[in-house]
């Protein structure tokens, strides 16, 4: 039982390091972005064939775990949850190689707009991964509750921007392809607020045994 | 199998398969003594007709006292005593005669016992000491029996041989067979596979899930995973008290008491 329990332990601190990998990686991107940093992009870059690994790691552990152990009860949830916030992760990590490629593009053409939105969506989804994250390794509810009311906001500053954005393509297509890079730079960190969204009903299932996706929780 | 809709336990006050409100069986406030021991303390759980009911818990938790309690099986062992509630269909089992309650709640136990007797005699000895005697009738309801145990195939050309002859698996479908013979509306098991290979228990845990669409089922089980298989509702047992009782996998993905999650978790003690 002892070997088991490490084990578990084990499962959680490899998935903190891939989440710490790709809150950097996050970061990295976000700042290629903001401060047209290049080697803030090369580092996201290179981060994502570790995080790729990891996730293979992870599965595979997991999946030894519940075809030799057969656990129960929070044992159970505990690695169904880490199986799901590990997908989620290496979503993530896609997500910010996707805006480190935007932030390599858009260092090749003009300034089209100030960067005001994007840094303030940028900054509530690091808070929200974090926040997740955070939820996990504390199993802390309350918090993640606290990422499921951040998302709304994410996607109104997204809309927000996408309007924007659509404005500036009209009055000057010379914009078209700037103003698009941005659009999927926005359009991704909204994905990365949906993903840690995921991550934060993987821990609500996790410490409180309830299913609240897709409302469900409402349902029941 | 997709599985059957249950109530609400969050709208019925309690866990119950949609569509049955009164259970097949039930045991209120039931204590159990031996002598001046009490091993049952105000055991409260109903039992709902074609479904599984499991009963795990640790060495000594009172599960397979109180399968014997509900066909007074426990009366045969001296010294004893029960009080509270058994209802089979609406009637206090005490109330009735000792062996009609035994035919209606039949029992397989631990270890398979068959007679020392061919396996026909085996499968036909409740229905003779219930008066049937017509050799072509027996006949028919020892395969009848034989089928519903999925034992049929494997002993028709040798029903006249010694039932000891059969490996462990097969004695214990035997046991199975001379137990539905008699026609039970339940049926107790007590740890029925505890002596069995994987193979011979799959097969067990095979005909428990073809038999339950015509009898009501308890079984006793150390084994947890087995009790996630084969049960729709599980109890959880510990020092003579029932801690919880839910839908099987209410009780191993969220139990809702402490000593339960410990208990299926085997950080128990």
């Amino acid at each position: 039982m002892r070997h088991f329990v490490e084990e578990l332990e084990q499962l959680k601190t490899k998935l903190l390091e891939m989440g710490s990998l790709v809150e950097a990686s996050i970061q990295r991107s976000i700042l290629a972005v903001t401060q047209k940093d290049r080697n803030s992009a090369e580092e996201v870059f290179r981060n994502e064939a570790r995080v790729n690994s990891i996730e293979l790691e992870i599965d595979d552990f997991a999946i030894n775990l519940l075809a030799l152990h057969q656990p129960m009860a929070a044992d159970l949830r505990l690695i169904v949850a880490a199986l799901k916030i590990n997908t989620d992760l290496e979503r993530m990590g896609d997500l910010s190689v996707s805006i480190a490629e935007r932030a390599l593009s858009l260092m090749e053409g003009p300034v089209i707009k100030p960067m005001i939105d994007i840094p303030h969506i940028a900054g509530l989804v690091q808070s929200m991964v974090r926040k997740a994250l955070d939820a996990f390794v504390m199993r802390d509810a309350d918090l993640a509750r606290s990422v499921l009311a951040s998302d709304d906001a994410v996607d109104s500053l997204r809309t927000a921007c996408y309007h924007e954005l659509i404005s500036f393509m009209e009055q000057d297509p010379s914009n078209i392809q700037q103003a698009l890079n941005l659009l999927i730079v926005t359009r991704n960190l909204e994905r990365i607020a949906d993903h840690s969204t995921n991550v934060a009903e993987d821990v609500l299932f996790l410490v409180k045994g309830v299913d609240v996706r897709h409302h469900a929780e409402s349902r029941a | 199998m997709w599985p059957a809709k249950m109530a609400s336990p969050a709208a019925s006050g309690e866990p119950k398969p949609a569509g049955q409100t009164a259970p097949k069986l039930s045991a209120t406030d039931l204590n159990f003594y031996y002598g001046s021991f009490q091993a049952l303390h105000g055991i409260s759980m109903r039992i709902y007709e074609n479904h599984v009911t499991a009963c795990i818990g640790p060495s000594g938790c009172g599960k397979s006292t109180f399968l014997r309690t509900l066909n007074r099986m426990n009366e045969s062992v001296r010294n004893t005593r029960a009080e509270g509630q058994i209802v089979l269909d609406g009637q206090d089992i005490h109330t009735l005669e000792v062996s009609e309650v035994r035919r209606r709640v039949g029992m397989v136990f631990q270890r398979s016992n068959p007679f020392p007797k061919s396996i026909f005699d085996n499968v036909a000895y409740g229905l003779r000491i219930n008066g049937s005697f017509d050799r072509s009738a027996l006949g028919d309801a020892v395969e009848h029996s034989l089928r519903r145990a999925a034992l049929w195939d494997e002993v028709k050309d040798k029903l006249n041989q010694s039932a000891y002859g059969l490996s462990g698996g097969q004695q214990q479908r035997l046991c199975i067979a001379r137990a539905l013979a008699v026609n039970p509306e339940v049926l107790l098991l007590d740890e029925p596979c505890s002596a069995l290979d994987p193979m011979a228990t799959t097969k067990i845990e095979d005909l428990i899930f073809q038999l339950k669409s015509s009898c009501t089922i308890v079984i006793v089980t150390h084994n947890m995973q087995q009790a996630a298989r084969v049960a729709d509702f599980t109890g959880f047992f510990l020092l003579g008290r029932l801690i919880e009782f839910n839908e099987t996998p209410v009780i191993f993905k969220t139990p809702a008491k402490k000593e339960t999650e410990d208990y299926v978790t085997g950080r128990f003690g």
